[in-house]
């Protein structure tokens, strides 16, 4: 099933120095809450991504701590400040510790 | 002797203000019960501590009236420069009706440009979402909106 999880990145592949750009990010995932019964009345145990990660030239430009609270198949979008071309990294890590990267190059003109 | 008991006396107190803390964490850390306004003020105050909240400067973005609670769209913006002098470091987005209160933590830098972030959130029942913006200069801010939910989205 993990096998199905794939993360997807809008990111400008060109930008002025200095612009702020924005980001949009989406892991398909079901997001379970732990509070969800199955068909046989069970409780599904909980299993969400649980913090994503994102470097760019690998400094840090944000971190984020994801909650139950957020929809299945987390769409974050956000902004980056560009100064100089390179290379935009994203890290999702889930419950179990499962991670997933992706990462997208910005050239600056 | 005088001067022990006073000190105990100190003591005692000192240790019914921790039970009395630790009653609202243990309330915050039980699923079932849902979150209410008292739990959710219960979970700022454990990230804030006792620093003053101002209103302002923070706006949350939601439709006011969702049928299907199960994928909001939300976006939070803090009207801050993000500059290595002066940004927003942290924002915490919690509600009031689902079973925990917190969504999410975004921690920023001044790299991040814009402290401006959309997310979709599962909201169980008609509630009210809060965020609090954390400056680099420790103040903080904090913003509230009510959102009507005509179906809820945990699943249950």
């Amino acid at each position: 099933m993990s096998d199905d999880i794939k993360p997807r990145l809008r990111v400008p592949a060109n930008a002025k120095k200095g612009e702020v750009v924005e980001v949009k990010t989406l892991i398909t995932h079901p997001m379970e809450t732990g509070l969800r019964k199955d068909a046989d009345g069970k409780l599904v145990p909980r299993l969400i991504v649980s913090s994503l990660a994102v470097t760019y030239n690998d400094k840090p430009v944000m971190n984020v701590t994801l909650e139950p609270a957020i929809a299945a198949n987390p769409y974050l979008s956000f902004f980056v400040k560009v100064e100089e071309s390179g290379t935009l990294k994203f890290k999702w890590t889930d419950d179990s510790k499962q991670t997933w990267t992706a990462e997208s190059k910005i050239e600056v003109a | 002797m005088e001067h022990s008991r006073t000190s105990r006396r100190q003591f005692l107190a000192a240790s019914a203000r921790l039970a009395a803390g630790a009653g609202i964490a243990s309330i915050v850390a039980i699923p079932p019960a849902g979150a209410t306004p008292e739990t959710l003020r219960g979970a700022i105050a454990e990230i804030v501590g006792d620093a003053q909240l101002r209103e302002g400067r923070v706006t949350l973005g939601l439709p006011p009236l969702v049928e299907n609670g199960n994928a909001v769209p939300l976006t939070v913006s803090v009207d801050s420069e993000m500059s290595e002098k002066s940004y927003v470091k942290a924002l915490y987005i919690a509600a009031d009706g689902n079973p925990s209160p917190g969504v999410a933590i975004y921690q920023f830098t001044p790299m991040s440009g814009k402290a401006e972030v959309q997310m979709r959130v599962k909201l169980a029942q008609t509630q009210k979402l809060i965020a609090v913006a954390e400056m680099n200069d420790g103040t903080l801010y904090t913003a509230s909106r009510e959102v009507k939910v005509t179906i809820g989205g945990c699943g249950g």
